[in-house]
């Protein structure tokens, strides 16, 4: 097929590591330092005859960064790549840049590559603006004629008129964060290869970049963009290629893609838990049991907890975190700020009543505490139970939420009045949104 | 459309010599950028790429030629006859060191973005280029200052200056090679240039070696680099002794040989080792 821009067949790589023992098995003898020191001098001199690397460490072992991936990329196809850290992103795109070659199989690239793996390598801090303009420029693979036909262009999107001839060094990191990827930003290869840029520079300033991104990729060009902005992805890509652990999946669009990915990454569905290793504190949770009722806008928590006194204590109080899914709180209940439940020893059963606000579709999880005052705790039970909202609480929306906006949507109202000058009855009308 | 690109384990690339060709502005911009920064935030700046070879010059006539009283080649002046090979010399060294530590000096480039690797090493026997130039003029202002006239084999010199140039540029690509994988080449290539300052006819006349090991001593390249720079220079005060001469040559070809095969070899793994 002539439309294919990127062909990946059967791609891995591997890596060699190195384990210091060292740090597991701290030593005290000298003549255990000797002995070590000596084998790894061996080692070394060995591997050195023989034209290998070294590796630092006592025990070198394998590690395979990507294993058989394959895949193919369409002209003009806007490829995000998503997965967690050390899924193997960064090398793939390392590959396909030929910074680094694949141990097996192979791939076929039809057109010039220009690769965004960092913004501003090669940026020299003794240089001028000015100067690493062109530094960088040829860095990246640029002609002199090109760089000086854009150089107008590159000076006004990254706003550093005023500064272009003072050395870099003497910039603010925004301004050198700009200046960075002013200059990647006009590169105009066939195929782009990206690299999580857009995660630097204030808001407004990634907006741009994005705005940037996305008018080069309505040029036609097939661009692959590593990010973990959803956001980011969502808007840009029209495909998605989840990796993880160095094993792709095939290539989808990129909403199954990101529902793929967050599935996976997100926590499982846990809505009831029972302790079960032991512990020593007197007071603790044993079990908890939550359930989810009502509908959008007005859902309800029904919490039943079994707190179990092994012995007397002062009796506690108990504080309910809602956390989005990167456990940061968003809210948190408190039925009572006095101490309400337990003191002599037994087993209590809490049954506890939280009314949401308007959340936004997603998982959410809880943590439970328990203490006797705010500065002591007794038990503490967190990310183990979760709850999932699948509507939107304003009625009929189905576009998506983006956390960027928050997870809350507060109960609004709007009225609108026309203003009208000649008519001596302004016209009113009152619109209600949302839920009352 | 555009080239087609394969990527492959163990694939040699097709168009190496091309690639190198068309990244000829990197070069350009990476000697530029070495020059530049090199005497930023320095008080008498460029003047330092004159000062060193003036003062080793100085102390190498005194030592040698006042104190030592060796022969000069012929008539020409002592100084003279240091210079024309301390030219050389410290193009051919610095080239070499240079080189040597490139690649490991530009590690953010090297594991960031794709480029034929040999334009790095190529740039810094580039800016060991502009420092030979300067120094050049250094020379043609102590031969006016002794009134000396060159001869007309001063025409041949950019020959003899290509020489010094692939001399250092051979082993410069193997030894920064090995360098990224053996960190241990950065404390070796000091002591090889030390040692190769004396091993080198640079403070001294290479007809002050005896006759039976004068074939023996041109297997060390730079005698015939500088040799031959004397030979231009000073012209029939300093005779090329021709078949050490051709040793040199012979010697820096074979390392310039096994330097590009060698740095082709481990190129790419350059990224992972860096």
């Amino acid at each position: 097929m002539s439309d294919i821009a990127i062909s990946v067949e059967n791609i891995s790589k591997r890596y060699l590591i190195g384990h210091q023992r060292g740090r597991r098995e701290p030593y005290t003898a000298l003549r255990d330092v000797i002995e070590r020191e000596a084998r790894n001098f061996l080692r070394k001199a060995i591997d050195l005859v023989h034209g290998k690397q070294i590796v630092q460490g006592d025990e070198v072992e394998e590690f395979w960064a990507l294993k058989d991936v394959s895949f193919e990329v369409k002209e003009g196809e806007i490829v995000g790549i998503i997965g967690r850290n050390g899924a193997g992103k960064s090398t793939l795109l390392k590959i396909l840049s030929r910074i680094t070659e694949p141990t097996e199989g192979r791939a076929r690239l039809r057109g010039r590559v220009g690769s965004l793996l960092e913004v501003g390598t090669g940026f020299h801090p003794e240089l001028t603006g000015r100067e690493n303009i062109y530094l960088n420029g040829a860095v990246l693979g640029m002609t002199g004629h090109d760089i000086r036909r854009k150089f107008d262009e590159i000076v006004a999107f990254a706003e550093v008129e005023k500064f272009l001839d003072t050395p870099v060094k003497q910039y603010s990191s925004g301004m050198y964060v700009r200046l960075a990827f002013a200059v990647a930003a006009h590169l105009e290869p066939e195929i782009l290869v990206v690299d999580e840029v857009l995660a630097v520079g204030d808001t407004e300033f990634q907006r741009k970049c994005l705005g940037k991104m996305s008018q080069v990729s309505k040029t036609g060009r097939t661009v692959l963009f590593v990010s973990h902005n959803p956001m980011a992805l969502r808007t840009l890509c029209t495909h998605g290629l989840v990796l993880r652990n160095g094993v792709a999946r095939p290539k989808q669009d990129i909403i199954s893609a990101l529902a793929h990915y967050s599935s996976e990454h997100e926590l499982r569905l846990a809505r009831s838990w029972v302790r079960s290793e032991d512990r020593t504190s007197p007071v603790r949770f044993e079990s908890i049991d939550i359930r989810l009722k009502g509908q959008q806008p007005k859902f309800s928590l029904e919490c039943k907890c079994i707190i179990v006194w092994e012995e007397t204590a002062r009796p506690a109080m108990i504080d309910v975190d809602v956390v989005d899914p990167n456990f940061f709180a968003i809210m948190q209940a408190q039925p009572s700020y006095a101490a309400f439940i337990g003191g002599a020893p037994g087993s209590y059963q809490l049954d506890l009543n939280i009314e949401l606000p308007p959340l936004v579709p997603g998982v959410y999880g809880l943590n439970f505490w328990i203490g006797p005052h705010n500065n002591e705790t007794y038990d503490h039970i967190r990310n183990t139970i979760n709850f999932e909202i699948n509507e939107s609480p304003i009625p009929g929306r189905t576009v998506p939420h983006y956390p960027d906006h928050g997870y809350i949507v507060p109960n609004s109202t709007a009225k609108v009045r026309r203003m009208q000058e000649r008519d001596d009855n302004p016209c009113s009308h009152i619109a209600t949104s949302l839920v009352q | 459309m555009a080239q087609e690109i394969i990527i492959e384990a163990g694939r040699a690339e097709q168009h190496y010599w091309r690639d190198l060709w068309r990244y000829r502005e990197l070069f350009r911009v990476l000697a530029w950028r070495d020059v530049a920064v090199r005497y930023k935030q320095t008080v008498i700046g460029a003047t330092w790429a004159l000062i060193r070879p003036f003062l080793t010059m100085v102390v190498f006539t005194v030592i040698f030629g006042k104190l030592a009283n060796l022969p000069s080649d012929g008539t020409a002046p002592y100084a003279i006859m240091v210079f024309a090979g301390m030219l050389p010399w410290t193009f051919f060294s610095s080239a070499l060191a240079d080189a040597s530590n490139s690649l490991v000096g530009n590690a953010n480039l090297i594991s960031k973005v794709y480029f034929p690797r040999a334009i790095v090493p190529m740039a810094a026997v580039g800016v060991a280029f502009v420092d030979f130039t300067i120094n050049f003029m250094m020379l043609v202002a102590l031969m006016i200052w002794y009134q000396f006239v060159p001869g007309w084999q001063i025409v041949l010199l950019p020959a003899f200056v290509a020489l010094a140039l692939l001399a250092g540029l051979g082993p410069g690509l193997w030894l920064t090679a090995l360098n990224v994988k053996y960190r241990d080449v950065r404390y070796v290539i000091p002591f090889l240039v030390q040692l190769g300052l004396y091993a080198s006819p640079v403070g001294y006349s290479s007809s002050i070696v005896p006759e039976q090991w004068r074939f023996l001593y041109s297997l060390n390249p730079v005698v015939g680099v500088i040799d031959g720079f004397r030979w231009c220079i000073l012209g029939s005060q300093s005779p090329l002794y021709l078949p050490g001469f051709l040793l040199s040559i012979g010697v820096a070809a074979f390392f310039l040989w096994l330097g590009i095969r060698r740095f082709r070899k481990m190129e790419k793994s350059f990224a992972d080792l860096i």
